[in-house]
């Protein structure tokens, strides 16, 4: 059936067993996103180490795809440089909305690919953007604050 | 005008014990040619009606004879078609008058929907709050006055009261909900006070499905001398709603939900009010007179009504209304209950499901959402979607009912003239299916 091409194994197998799920400290820049029109939320916590994205922590609560989407940014992006991460952000959104002409990189974007088939459900793309959004806001927030003081630990950004 | 005949009956000899009428459901379907298309390769399977309704053949095909035989503009023409177009929007607001018992056409205020209908009832207040002296006292606003809604409230009957009580300097304050999805009224004396100057609730919830009992608030409400308010968005298609039964001196709803065209809503309010009310929007056909210094208005409706209003959609609601009163009212009342009672012993068969709110039919309208353990509702639609059944997910502008119950979002099934047993059956078929992909 046709709903293969949206809900991949890969998919599925992302948002049974998350990696890299669980807000960590410590942190140098965070994010809560919302998408207004379903109520999922996703939270992300960025740690970086010089020029490299030294963890990249999240927790939230919505559908399969943004939250597959959540753990598929932490393989994609943890212990990458901040150049890279951007590089990979900037592949994954142009896949998702369709921009890629329908090839998608996949060396670059991994498990990522699987989400290839989120363009062809117009509504479904802001559920698979909401954790990189979120990530690309953590991170400019981090590369912030990196200029004026320590990580934070413990309250809230 | 355009009065259609039925080539064959809506309602089946067959009688409920209460010798209302059963709807036949396969007639009235054949009556809405949406039902002949497929999604996915599959029938349409239309659980959505809470969001908008499908619309018959007979209301299409009112908009289509407008625009191709009566086409003019209302209340301002002299000429044949002008006329035309007059009598038939007057005739629909004379129909919707009828249909819910007002005293008359003139207490039928046209909107573009619910909504708006709400937010005119609002700035009457903010408005008159804002000239207190030349104003009716029961508009006026003051710090330390109160505004009453309920946390069971679409967005649309919470939001234009924020921005009133804000503006005012008003209180807000609402009635909480009980964990089986009805309103809780235990504090109603403490909630309702003489401080209390205007209550707006829900008649049947778009997202519980509950079904209020006005009648412990419109007593309360008018023992302080507060005006009340109900949002009849969901209740007036599908039971039959009587104004003065109800007892409200407001009444908001919406064409679209009852088999009408979206861009057309009603505002019920009683004469003497409405008379009293300062205008909403200024413009064109709501005008005494006009100088450059001041102008005079009209007396309602016509005072609310500024500008060309959505004349066809008007007439069309008109007619959807004609459709609805052949069907009776009381047999789609009957036939909503039906489904409903139907989908409460159907929907549980599904491993892992809960349904909100209260756990029996009769009070309840024809709407139920419910969760599926460990699947989101936006996962639960999309492939409910590719079975052609055609649900709602998310907060269902009401996100307060869904933080009350802690979840994010839900799945909504919502059932109306047209809806069968065998709809409801594929629904929980697709929702097993749900299920194995995210076993």
């Amino acid at each position: 059936m046709q709903f293969d091409a949206l809900y991949q194994e890969i998919i599925l197998d992302h948002y049974k067993r998350p990696h890299g799920r669980g807000l960590r400290e410590p942190y140098d820049g965070e994010a809560h996103h919302v998408n207004p029109t379903c109520g999922d939320e996703v939270d992300i916590r960025v740690r970086l180490e010089n020029d490299t994205i030294g963890d990249v922590s999240h927790d939230g609560v919505g559908c399969s795809i943004s939250q597959a989407a959540a753990s598929v940014l932490y393989d994609l992006v943890n212990g990458r440089t901040v150049k890279d991460a951007l590089v990979r952000t900037d592949a994954f959104t142009d896949m998702v909305a369709g921009r890629d002409g329908g090839e998608p990189d996949e060396e670059l974007l991994e498990d990522g690919v699987a989400f290839a088939g989120v363009a062809k459900y117009p509504s479904r793309v802001k559920c698979a953007l909401l954790p990189w959004m979120a990530f690309k806001d953590a991170l400019v927030r981090a590369q912030a604050s990196g200029d004026n003081g320590a990580a934070k630990v413990g309250g809230s950004a | 005008m355009d009065t259609i005949t039925p080539s064959a009956p809506r309602v089946s000899g067959e009688r409920s014990m209460n010798g209302v009428p059963a709807l036949d459901v396969a007639t009235v379907r054949a009556d809405f040619p949406i039902f002949e298309r497929q999604i996915h390769g599959r029938p349409l399977v239309y659980l959505d009606s809470a969001n908008t309704s499908q619309k018959p053949h007979v209301v299409i095909d009112a908009l289509r004879t407008h625009y191709e035989l009566h086409n003019a503009n209302v209340a301002r023409s002299v000429h044949t078609l002008g006329t035309e177009a007059t009598l038939a929007y007057e005739g629909a607001r004379a129909k919707v008058a009828a249909f819910i018992g007002a005293a008359g056409p003139d207490e039928v205020v046209f909107a573009k929907n619910s909504t708006e209908a709400i937010n005119l009832v609002a700035y009457a207040f903010g408005n008159a709050s804002a000239t207190p002296a030349t104003s009716d006292p029961r508009f006026v606003l003051r710090p330390g006055d109160e505004v009453v809604i309920s946390e069971m409230e679409h967005h649309s009957n919470i939001v234009p009261w924020q921005l009133l009580c804000e503006r005012t300097g008003a209180t807000l304050k609402w009635f909480g909900i009980t964990d089986d999805g009805r309103l809780d009224l235990s504090r109603i004396d403490e909630v309702i006070t003489p401080r209390t100057k205007v209550v707006s609730f829900v008649h049947v919830s778009n997202i519980l499905g509950t079904m209020n009992d006005p009648t412990p608030i419109v007593r309360r409400a008018h023992d302080v001398g507060a005006l009340v308010m109900i949002d009849g968005s969901q209740s007036v298609p599908q039971m039959p709603v009587d104004v003065t039964e109800l007892g409200a001196d407001f009444l908001a709803f919406t064409g679209h939900k009852m088999l009408g065209p979206t861009g057309i809503g009603v505002l019920w309010g009683r004469s003497e009010l409405l008379d009293a009310m300062p205008p909403f929007l200024g413009g064109g056909s709501m005008i005494e007179t006009v100088t450059m210094a001041k102008t005079t208005y009209l007396p309602p409706p016509a005072r609310f009504e500024a500008g060309t209003p959505p004349i066809a959609e008007a007439i069309a609601l008109g007619t959807a209304i004609d459709y609805l009163s052949r069907l009776d009212m009381h047999a789609v009342a009957a036939h909503e209950r039906a489904m409903t009672r139907y989908a409460l012993d159907a929907l549980p068969t599904v491993t892992g499901l809960r349904i909100y709110g209260p756990p029996d039919a009769e009070s309840r309208g024809g709407t139920m959402s419910f969760a599926l353990d460990g699947v989101h509702p936006h996962d639960v639609g999309q492939i409910l979607d590719e079975f052609g059944v055609e649900v709602r997910v998310g907060h269902h502008c009401a996100r307060p009912v869904c933080a009350r119950f802690g979840v994010a979002a839900m799945t909504r099934s919502s059932f109306y003239v047209y809806t069968s047993t065998a709809d409801i059956d594929e629904l929980v078929h697709g929702l097993e299916h749900v299920r194995k992909v995210f076993s």
